[in-house]
């Protein structure tokens, strides 16, 4: 009947020559797959070309006052990856992204200024420190949005978590140029921070936000700050041979939230 | 096309009320805003009228979720709001339009109701009809590419209101929404909020007695951060006398009530 699972072109002629050429169970079987196969309706409307001219006809006259009729082109929308961006960041988010910028290059002088003795407060403080910093740029007093922001479900940590990957995302470039011409590594400290954030949100997809980062926070304090409590040296983890594993962390990290995107929308989900 | 039926559709309702509080108390600075108040609120539109500072902005802003209560007890469709509640379960049911709001200006008016949608966790796939259906509904839809900022007050307000529908939430809280409508707007949002009160509950706040009187079925009357009449709109006006205050019989029955209160 059909040429493999397709509308052959015996068949298609009998459609379009109609009842009783063609039985009406075969004829309804035929429609539902021309609904669903655009390549099977191309070779109907090649069909209809030939074999019925004066039919090909009225159908291009009817497209041509449709096409007349048609309203004024819609209004453009933004482009999708605008759309996406701003579930990232808002657009007054400018301004504090250049706060970010600026915050860090004080951080650089800083740390240019003092360049050994870390207290171990700092070290339990360094990943978390930018949280604070985007959390209090989006407070009631500074973000318009905030009163109808805060009534709602994606409100919380995990909103935080992601404007603190943008901001870094966009300072860790600058203080890496920064480092590169001065020699120090300022970026050491924000990318635990953004191996953190990211690690939160990718380890959030499976047991919440709020759990993931009490759960990294427990590792960060283990593993980074304890061994470097009895001798108060820098410990490995934060000198430059280690950065290509925090960026390695934080491309698994990038990887696993993308993979597992759907389970923060996902009904019924409490992450 | 066949609807899909959402899960949350079929099961049944399992509280009596949407609201239901009991000796509420709710803190502003060091101020008890709220002070013991008992409250049941079901389906339906419930005007809460009040004089200035009666509390009536905080009391919408803790039945938002947005203030924790400082005591009594409160459920919110049938969850308890105390100790560790699933406040993200429960926030995509409500919608809420505050008294003030903020917003980017440069947003246009379907991306603020579609980015208010995201925060409110709206099915990606919905998103794009239900932004438009809410600003079908508050008649904005000829204004939609404009930007926010370049929009009249009157129109932020519905802006607002698209925003606080656009969940399909089940309990609607609107503060203060009628200021800066003009008459036929006012009129045509008396119209919205009977709509909206067939399938949920909506508490709107207000000092407008006339809007009260056309949409509410239910009116909460508070002063001091205490409710102190519930009841129809009806009641209100049979609490009226030749010698009390107002232009309007439910005029009269609202200052009735209100000097009954201070008594």
């Amino acid at each position: 009947m059909t040429a493999g699972k397709h509308v052959g072109p015996a068949l298609l002629a009998a459609y379009l020559a109609g009842a009783p050429a063609l039985p009406a169970e075969t004829e309804w079987a035929v429609e539902a797959h021309l609904e669903n196969c655009r390549d099977c309706r191309l070779r109907l409307a090649d069909v209809v070309r030939v074999r019925e001219p004066a039919l090909d006809l009225v159908l291009g006259r009817v497209w041509t006052e449709v096409e007349a009729a048609e309203p004024e082109r819609p209004a453009p929308t933004r482009p999708a990856w605008v759309r996406w961006a701003r579930t990232w960041a808002p657009p007054t988010m400018g301004p504090w992204v250049l706060t970010g910028v600026l915050v860090a290059l004080v951080a650089f002088a800083i740390d240019l200024a003092v360049p050994v003795g870390q207290s171990p407060l700092m070290l339990l403080l360094a990943p978390v420190v930018p949280l604070f910093g985007v959390a209090a740029a989006w407070s009631r007093r500074f973000d318009p949005l905030h009163e109808l922001t805060a009534a709602t479900p994606a409100a919380g940590l995990r909103t935080v978590l992601r404007r603190t990957t943008v901001v870094l995302v966009a300072v860790i470039p600058v203080l890496a140029v920064a480092g590169a011409f001065t020699g120090l590594a300022p970026a050491l400290w924000l990318l635990p921070c953004l191996a953190f954030t990211v690690g939160a949100l990718a380890l959030g997809t499976v047991v919440g936000v709020g759990r993931a980062a009490l759960a990294l926070g427990l590792v960060w304090t283990v593993f980074v700050v304890a061994p470097s409590l009895p001798d108060e040296v820098s410990p490995s983890l934060l000198r430059q041979a280690a950065l290509p594993w925090w960026a390695l962390v934080v491309v698994g990290a990038v990887v696993v939230v993308v993979a597992r995107a759907k389970s923060f929308a996902a009904p019924g989900s409490r992450y | 096309m066949v609807r899909a039926v959402d899960p949350t559709e079929l099961t049944p309702t399992l509280h009596a009320w949407e609201v239901e509080a009991h000796g509420l108390r709710s803190r502003v600075g060091r101020r008890m805003a709220v002070d013991g108040l008992d409250l049941r609120l079901g389906k339906g539109v419930h005007g809460l009228l009040g004089p200035n500072g009666a509390g009536k902005t905080t009391l919408i802003r803790t039945l938002a979720t947005i203030l924790s209560p400082a005591g009594g007890t409160l459920e919110l469709l049938g969850s308890p709001v105390s100790g560790k509640p699933d406040l993200r379960a429960l926030r995509r049911r409500i919608g809420y339009l505050p008294q003030e709001f903020g917003y980017y200006p440069k947003f246009t008016v379907r991306e603020f109701v579609e980015y208010m949608a995201w925060l409110k966790e709206v099915d990606k796939r919905d998103v794009a009809g239900e932004v438009q259906r809410a600003i079908e509904r508050v008649g904005l839809a000829d204004r939609a590419e404009d930007r926010m900022k370049t929009l009249s007050g009157g129109m932020l307000r519905r802006a607002g209101i698209a925003q606080a529908v656009v969940n399909e939430p089940d309990l609607l809280l609107l503060d203060e929404p009628t200021v800066g409508l003009d008459p036929a707007q006012r009129l045509e949002f008396r119209t919205l909020l009977r709509e909206l009160g067939e399938r949920s509950c909506v508490l709107v706040s207000t000092h407008l007695v006339e809007d009260v009187s056309a949409a509410c079925t239910r009116v909460v009357l508070m002063t001091e951060g205490k409710s102190v009449f519930q009841g129809t709109p009806d009641e209100v006006v049979a609490a009226g006398g030749e010698g009390d205050i107002g232009d309007s019989p439910i005029e009269r029955g609202y200052s009735a009530l209100l000097a009954g209160a201070a008594r």
